[in-house]
């Protein structure tokens, strides 16, 4: 029987990863993003490869009003129960112009976190009537520590790993789940403009086996993807700050 | 991102050619007409997995249109197998969608690991080439974008859909491709193997296997010369029944971490292989059900095969010779190969049929054809494959773009006569430095 999901930003490259992986299982969709020529596209391709339905919102995400009304009637699309949430959507950013344009720092803390933590907020109250389902939120280790190259992105990430962990404690007792994924260097085109991809980087499609697995079996609030980031993320986080203040990460 | 960037890691699978490119990778459909445009400034070529050997797929400091992001499928019609698809969506994957609901592709190359512009664009060929033709005999229409018009949408029949049906991407942009797959009753094939001792044997096999057999090849050993040359194993196949409708998994395997050292495969450790290969493809029950991924795909379940070859890469010959004189030609190849000692560890011999495209640059024509690698040895494997070229130009036969990465221009014109016609349908900013060499 097909899965019951619903994608915040489902145009990203690891959502449509994502996506393709329910689609074979004859999945329902509801698809949320920007551009609606876009998702239609996409929407073909789901049904191409055996969803069984797609209802696409073509809206901002960012430009949330009323995250309760819109975020219920996108479950009502949906018959029953819906078994996943993702929130894929996110903004890069660029750190050197934002710390001179404070008004940028403000839109990614914005994109990243305040209009993300809305519509986590409103998938968790779902959620918690429904006493079952998943909430699983995209992150990044950028949140872990405050780096000079990307803090004020990190610091908005780390607003939402915070907020989905919490959620995740708050759901506990009623059955229903919450996962913050903690993503490293994915091949994106979010990142193509940085160029020498190393052994650190992970494809989308395997970061999305990833991210199903951990749908269907949500044990940890917490979960680092690829797993070896957890144990990078430990050291950087443990390093002394006279000896990190020298490093340029 | 449709911005062009400057990269240096675009080879094609022979890895021998290694320049840079202005790459662009456009993530959705209407990303694609700005690309495309981008190419009135710079000659442009777009490109899908790049596992063509040669330079069909290189442009050298020009523009690389990657399209590898553009793999949506558009439509599929399980009650009539008709499949609607971007051009970057790949075999491994379009096959992943449909064996479950028993559809195959019409016909397949060697490596799922392809991208169906890509394969429109070779018109390339499979096992069952005397059933069903080459790719292109199965497209139904197709989508060009070209730099001096408008997206125009191709029917067979239409003069530029011939031209771009085997075209190497120079007519312009394959958007996207409608396809006719095959229905199968079963992921798994019968596959039946028979030792052959000479090359008469082969082709007299080949003949009685036409019509009871979907799918014909042969492997063929090119490396040991005296009593065992041109011995080989036959492979014929039909599609099982069973109803077991089981896609392959995986996306192929063990990966090749490096370069081996280029003397790795040398001529000893080639006969070697072959020898080894033909014992063992004699054990074993004489049919044998087989998954369609180990039988269309041997290779695939090493990633990166080619680098086996080692850091300066391999050369890969394939020629057609019409059926006429098939079995001498055939013969005099084998022997040149086997006494230069540069034999390749998996040589393919095959007879094709004469459906046809009708692409003005299709490799097929009714004959044989052979198919080999070499490791790239500088002068020494020019000097074979030329000397192999005389022997195919003598016999009216051509070599396949889509492996060639130096044939000289009068080889390709003497092979492709209709080619002046590719020159008038050619879209003026599109090149490689394939064209560059051969149509000058």
């Amino acid at each position: 029987m097909g899965k019951k999901i619903i994608i915040l930003g489902a145009l990203s490259a690891i959502a449509e990863a994502t996506a393709r992986l329910y689609a074979a299982d004859g999945a329902q969709f509801v698809l949320v993003a920007r551009n609606a020529e876009r998702l239609e596209q996409l929407a073909g391709d789901l049904k191409a490869r055996g969803a069984a339905r797609c209802k696409t919102y073509a809206m901002d995400l960012a430009e949330v009003t009323d995250a309760t009304a819109s975020f219920d009637d996108m479950a009502a699309a949906i018959d029953g129960p819906v078994d996943a949430v993702f929130l894929f959507y996110g903004l890069l950013g660029n750190q050197r112009h934002e710390e001179r344009d404070i008004a940028a720092a403000a839109l990614n803390i914005h994109v990243n976190f305040s209009s993300a933590a809305q519509w986590c907020l409103a998938a968790a109250n779902l959620l918690e009537r429904q006493k079952a389902g998943v909430l699983v939120a995209i992150s990044s280790v950028a949140g872990d520590r405050g780096r000079q190259s990307n803090y004020i992105y990190g610091a908005a990430k780390a607003g939402l790993s915070v907020l989905v962990e919490g959620i995740a404690h708050r759901l506990a007792p009623t059955g229903a789940h919450a996962v913050v994924a903690k993503l490293g260097f994915v091949d994106t085109p979010m990142t193509a403009h940085i160029h020498r991809k190393g052994l650190l980087w992970a494809k989308p499609a395997t970061v999305a086996q990833k991210l199903v697995a951990i749908a269907q079996k949500p044990a940890m609030p917490v979960v680092y993807i690829p797993g070896f980031w957890r144990f990078i993320m430990t050291i950087v986080c443990n390093v002394p700050a006279r000896i990190f203040h020298k490093t340029k990460l | 991102m449709t911005r062009a960037r400057t990269r240096l890691d675009y080879t094609s699978w022979g890895r021998v050619v290694r320049v840079p490119h202005e790459v662009v990778i456009p993530g959705f459909l209407d990303e694609l007409p700005a690309c495309v445009h981008a190419g009135q400034k710079t000659p442009l070529l777009a490109v899908g997995m790049r596992r063509s050997y040669g330079d069909s797929v290189i442009n050298n400091g020009n523009l690389l249109i990657d399209m590898t992001g553009l793999d949506r499928l558009m439509a599929f019609d399980d009650t009539t197998g008709v499949l609607r698809c971007e051009a970057g969506a790949t075999i491994d994957e379009i096959l992943q969608v449909t064996v479950p609901r028993g559809w195959f592709l019409p016909t397949t190359p060697g490596t799922r690991f392809v991208t169906l512009g890509g394969a429109v664009a070779n018109d390339v060929h499979g096992k069952n080439h005397h059933r069903v033709g080459s790719m292109g005999c199965s497209v139904r229409s197709l989508t060009l974008l070209r730099t001096d018009t408008g997206p125009q949408r191709l029917y067979p029949g239409d003069p530029l859909f011939h031209a771009t049906i085997g075209g190497l991407g120079l007519t312009g942009v394959i958007a996207d491709v409608e396809l006719a797959l095959t229905p199968i009753g079963s992921a798994f094939l019968d596959v039946e193997r028979i030792p052959y001792g000479n090359i008469g044997e082969f082709f007299s096999i080949a003949r009685e296997s036409t019509d009871g057999f979907e799918h014909t090849v042969s492997w063929i050993d090119c490396a040991n010369g005296g009593h065992a040359l041109g011995r080989g194993i036959f492979q014929r196949a039909n599609w099982c029944h069973d109803g077991v409708l089981e896609p392959h998994r995986g996306k192929g395997g063990l990966a090749m971490p490096f370069d081996l050292p280029a003397r790795t495969l040398n001529s000893t450790t080639i006969r070697l292989f072959n020898t080894l290969y033909n014992r063992l493809q004699q054990c074993g029950p004489h049919i044998q059900r087989t998954h369609y991924a180990p039988f269309f795909y041997p290779l695939d379940s090493i990633r990166n095969w080619n680098r086996m070859y080692g850091a300066t890469g391999l050369y890969q010959y394939q020629c057609v010779i019409p059926m006429a004189s098939a079995r001498h030609v055939v013969e005099d190849l084998v022997r040149v190969i086997a006494a230069s000692g540069a034999g390749s560890f998996l040589a393919v011999l095959k007879t094709f049929g004469s459906l046809s495209a009708g692409g003005y640059l299709s490799f097929p024509m009714e004959g044989a054809t052979l198919a080999l690698d070499f490791a790239n040895r500088g002068a020494e494997t020019l000097h074979l494959m030329a000397r192999l070229d005389q022997i195919v130009a003598e016999a009216g036969g051509r070599l396949y773009a889509a492996k060639d990465g130096r044939m000289p221009a009068p080889m390709f014109q003497s092979g492709y006569p209709d080619w002046t016609r590719m020159q008038e349908l050619k879209d003026p900013a599109t090149s490689s430095d394939f064209w560059r060499r051969v149509s000058y």
